[in-house]
């Protein structure tokens, strides 16, 4: 009897589970159509993205609030409705379904990273909508939707505009130099990196002495520089993400690994923990950048933005510097603001043609869509670190320091070659 | 008797995710109930092995991914159909089970454990050197058309995901009321005995491993198709780890019940969570329900119904 | 590409990350190895290590692993604290050992969240007069960062070792896993001596989270990278085995030191972890254990 009783009380929890589970769907139900123009997207709070998808999301606020402030669009104001999508690409389409379908949001914009926006492809696909990427490599190579549209200044030919001044600035050297070494972590971006790397090489006639990555989550990177150094490369190129560009570059000073050029496409050299912990160690590196505050890099509204970003990054514990992603951030949601009031409407046609008949002037330069979504001329620029005294924090405001030296249109100090003349 | 009961509520429930998508339209219902029901599968998976015999596997990342990068080979390969894949991806993921279990079995519980963590790492290892499944950038993956009475692709990986869970289960009540089952409640209780009553534990126990690694490489085999993407961080995500050894344990290791109760609540948790509170919070759910369930439930939810149930009228 | 240099090199640099190792795998030599309690979590309490050592650091000046010694104390109440509820919850009514893993599961989670919280998710590092020189011995170099790490590796294993056989709570600590029984006959409550010993694999963690921030930059979610290495150096050391688990440490970082400068960095983790696998195929006791 007891044996019959416990069986038939399991089966009542499992169906109260059951019949909770149906309710709840349906309480997810349809938001209320509102005043507000809503935004969705997902966005890496949390994870291995979210040093960069927080400051994203901070600068995308910003930009609501001074929208809202100067009366809103079309004379509503915006919402912004975001869930994490823990930098995992599985959360993606149960987030934008959630978005499209139960909040009903007006419009969708991605999250940040190549890997986080493909697997909403299909979902904006589908319903036609119009889809702004943030800093995707490539993601609508295959698929060649015409409502796409890439925020971050790779061009034509993402993959290779990281690295493209490395090179060219290298092959003009005199003497030339020859050998090369390549090296990056096992993930997305640095290995899209080193594809671009390896065309440059080919093209400008280096000969690659050394081409191998590693585990991200490697400890120790002096064999790694150690085997480097013994095939002695006159240039080598570093592919990697934060902890690994910190590890790469201590272990370089230990072993004394000193090319003629050093440097390539190391994320996280912007950040400011990095800067202020590595200091003068960075000296002579050769990194890519997006923005950097040159001179020659003041586009209207940047500086206003930073003023505004700044604090509030610091109370969120973000990037305080907020130089790297969140400028992007803004001039998205510039781009789309200005599609909306240009249109004036919410049609996903016409927004999308509008996009990619008009040039738009963001925080981040003027801005024009290829036929694929990517910008029309890519805007990768090269930077040195150059005279980094002691570890203030304040001597990365000012100019001087992450001088651009490519391509000419930014250029802001030259080059010093070789590496180790930058180190004195 | 009761046997047949079962399988008319399976075929009730198969026929109502049929239903489900003729009429509801909200997409979302398809790809967070797809998510439960991968769980669903991946918690009885798990448990056929460590509730039943004993056994903990700390690796369902690995086994999943396998299923996963089976079926993006085979789509590469040869585009194959789903079914193919599925079965395919069990085929793998079982014989991965064999393998591990025929290395590491004949030791104590622990070392079977430690094992499988390294065996994850190194199948992650593998993958992201794979340049022909998407190394370490991952892979786009285009999804055919829908069969024929399903008019989008969501919806139709929804009712595929019904009948594995469905299989699964049935798989897990199959091994309960068998003289296999039986043979994994002596292990579970104590192997030395069992094995001095002449009960075959090593046979057992690598039909424990080789079926729990075949269930989960099934439940990984249609993601290709769900994500259209697969990169390593997506198919070898701890969660997989935690919540396939934290659903059993919420519901109750002892019964084929008990996994489907922890996956259907903990799952329906964390996909509301992820777009209700989200954030970091998520992960601390987790975390705090597992240690909750642990020192407070034991036996998880069925064993405090059980309890409940005795206290009734003697 | 291969030469006598580089190789003596690789060898050197393996040698000086296993000692690191060691020092992050001790928690789990002293509370698997003599306790029989799977503590998963282990690597969390060496995080939340690294971020006190960090705190202090960005603050005063403070140099880390003075920083470390510091919270030692408060690691060692926290680690008997855990180690109450663990015993009340499981070990007293003799519960297997999987709720036990689960319970460490969850408690991994919790201070990660718990940290991620408190200090975001960006990478921190710690700043010392030692970190990012280097001298040389002939034709090998050697990096402060990692030597002294290595240094104090071998520190802690020996302090551990000694307090294990000769102090009596050291002593008793070998006996409680073995015989409990015995030595509540001698009038030693084994209750205190695994609580006293759990304490104490935690306060490890405190020191060895230093070092951790010394090498390398940290972020919360770090520490499920090493939950795999520290429990294969402590399975290939040997259950029981301190010295056991400082060779097996320097095993492994030979093994990814080697593997890292003439095959492929690539490979170096799937190495280890294949060495493990080899050897609970072949002798599973672990290289010395009893």
């Amino acid at each position: 009897m007891r044996r019959n009783r416990s069986r038939t009380l399991a089966w009542t929890v499992a169906s109260i589970l059951i019949g909770a589970l149906i309710l709840s769907s349906a309480w997810l139900g349809p938001a209320r159509a509102a005043d507000p123009i809503k935004i969705g997207f997902g966005m890496a709070l949390t994870g291995g993205l979210a040093g960069n998808g927080q400051g994203a999301l901070l600068a995308m606020q910003i930009w609501r609030d001074d929208v809202n402030k100067a009366g809103g669009l079309l004379g509503r104001p915006v919402e912004l409705v975001y869930y994490d999508d823990q930098t995992n690409p599985a959360t993606v389409p149960g987030i934008y379904t959630k978005l499209l379908d139960v909040d009903k949001v007006d419009l969708v914009v991605s999250g940040y990273g190549t890997n986080l926006i493909a697997p909403a492809m299909p979902i904006v696909i589908e319903r036609k909508l119009v889809f702004m990427g943030l800093f995707g490599l490539g993601n609508n190579l295959k698929l060649k939707y015409p409502r796409y549209f890439q925020i971050a200044p790779n061009g034509p030919d993402p993959a290779g505009s990281f690295s493209e001044g490395f090179f060219e600035l290298a092959a003009k050297q005199n003497p030339k130099p020859k050998t090369l070494a390549l090296v990056g972590a096992d993930a997305e971006f640095p290995q899209n990196a080193l594809v671009g790397a390896r065309e440059h090489a080919k093209h400008h006639g280096f000969q690659v002495v050394y081409d191998k990555t590693y585990p991200p989550n490697t400890v120790d990177y002096s064999p790694i520089v150690r085997a480097i150094k013994s095939v002695n490369p006159d240039i080598v190129f570093v592919a990697s993400y934060p902890p690994d560009s910190t590890g790469m570059i201590l272990a370089a000073q230990e072993v004394g690994l000193e090319p003629k050029m050093f440097g390539g496409g190391m994320v996280g050299l912007h950040f400011t923990s990095l800067l202020t912990k590595l200091g003068p160690k960075l000296n002579g590196i050769v990194d890519y950048g997006f923005w950097v505050p040159e001179p020659t890099m003041k586009f209207p509204g940047v500086d206003e933005f930073l003023k505004k970003y700044q604090p509030a990054a610091v109370k969120a514990q973000v990037d305080p510097l907020g130089f790297y992603l969140p400028p992007w951030a803004y001039a998205m949601m510039q781009v789309l603001g200005a599609a909306i009031e240009g249109t004036k409407g919410l049609d996903q046609q016409k927004l999308a043609d509008y996009i990619h008949a008009h040039e738009f002037s963001t925080v981040v330069g003027k801005v024009k869509f290829g036929p694929d979504g990517e910008w029309a001329q890519h805007q990768t620029v090269t930077i040195q670190f150059q005279n980094i005294k002691g570890s203030d924090a304040e001597q990365f405001r000012q100019p001087g320091k992450q001088v651009v030296i490519w391509p000419d249109k930014f250029k802001s100090g030259n080059l010093i070659y070789p590496y180790s003349a930058a180190r004195k | 008797m009761r046997g047949r009961w079962l399988l008319i509520l399976a075929a009730l429930l198969l026929a109502g995710a049929i239903v489900v998508t003729r009429t509801v339209d909200n997409r979302y219902v398809y790809f967070a109930g797809y998510g439960i029901l991968q769980y669903v599968v991946l918690a009885t998976a798990w448990n056929i092995l460590g509730g039943y015999t004993g056994y903990v596997n700390f690796g369902t990342g690995g086994f999943f991914a396998l299923g996963v990068y089976t079926s993006v080979f085979l789509i590469r390969a040869v585009k194959a159909p789903l079914p193919v894949q599925i079965v395919a991806a069990g085929l793998v993921a079982g014989l991965l089970g064999l393998g591990i279990g025929y290395l590491t079995l004949r030791l104590r519980g622990t070392f079977f454990s430690i094992s499988t963590l390294a065996l994850a790492v190194v199948l992650e290892t593998i993958m992201v050197n794979w340049e022909y499944v998407g190394g370490a950038r991952g892979t786009s993956v285009i999804r055919p058309a829908p069969m024929v009475p399903f008019d989008n692709y969501p919806s139709f990986l929804f009712v595929v995901m019904t009948l594995l869970a469905l299989g699964a289960v049935a798989t897990a009540w199959l091994i309960e009321h068998s003289k296999i089952g039986r043979g994994f409640a002596a292990i579970r209780d104590n192997e030395e005995a069992a094995e001095c009553m002449g009960v075959p534990t090593l046979r057992l126990k690598l039909l424990a491993t080789t079926v729990s690694g075949a269930l989960m490489g099934v439940a990984g085999a249609p993601f290709p198709y769900y994500l259209t993407f697969v990169d390593p961080v997506s198919t070898f995500n701890l969660s997989y780890a935690v919540n396939s050894l934290a659903m059993p344990m919420v519901g109750g290791t002892t019964s084929w019940l008990g996994p489907v109760i922890g996956a259907i609540l903990l799952g329906t948790v964390q996909q509301l969570a992820t777009v209700t509170i989200s954030s970091e919070l998520n992960l601390l759910l987790v975390g705090l329900v597992l240690v909750a369930f642990v020192v407070l439930a034991p036996e998880g939810i069925l064993g405090l119904v059980r309890r409940l149930a005795r206290r009734g009228p003697a | 590409m291969f030469s006598l240099d580089l190789l003596l090199n690789a060898i050197v640099a393996g040698v000086l990350l296993g000692g690191f190792y060691a020092a992050v795998s001790l928690g789990i030599s002293v509370t698997f190895g003599l306790l029989d309690v799977v503590n998963i979590a282990h690597p969390v309490f060496v995080i939340l290590g690294a971020y006190t050592a960090f705190v202090l650091n960005n603050a005063y000046g403070l140099d880390p692993l003075l920083a470390s010694l510091l919270f030692v104390p408060l690691f060692f109440v926290i680690g008997i604290g855990v180690y109450q509820v663990y015993y009340l919850s499981f070990e007293k009514k003799g519960e297997s050992s999987l709720r036990g893993l689960v319970f460490f599961f969850g408690l991994l989670f919790i201070v990660e969240v718990a940290l991620l919280l408190k200090f975001g998710v960006d990478y921190r590092l710690v700043e010392a007069p030692y970190i990012g020189r280097s001298f040389q011995i002939g034709e090998v170099g050697i990096a402060y960062r990692l030597l002294v790490p290595f240094l104090v590796g071998i520190l802690m294993t020996a302090a551990i070792a000694l307090f294990l056989s000769r102090t009596f709570y050291g002593r008793a600590a070998m006996g409680v896993a073995q015989d409990a029984l015995a030595l509540r006959l001698m009038g030693v409550d084994p209750v205190r001596i695994k609580t006293i010993v759990f304490g104490l694999g935690i306060a490890t963690a405190s020191v060895a989270g230093a070092l951790l921030i010394i090498i390398s930059p940290v972020e919360p979610s770090i520490g499920r990278a090493y939950i795999g290495r520290v429990f294969a150096i402590t399975v290939l050391g040997g259950l029981g085995s301190i010295g056991g688990t400082l060779a097996a440490a320097v095993i492994l970082g030979v093994a990814e030191s080697l593997t890292s400068t003439f095959s492929g960095p690539s490979w170096s983790l799937a190495v280890s972890f294949g060495i493990l696998l080899l050897v609970l195929a072949v002798r599973p006791a672990g290289l010395f254990g009893r």
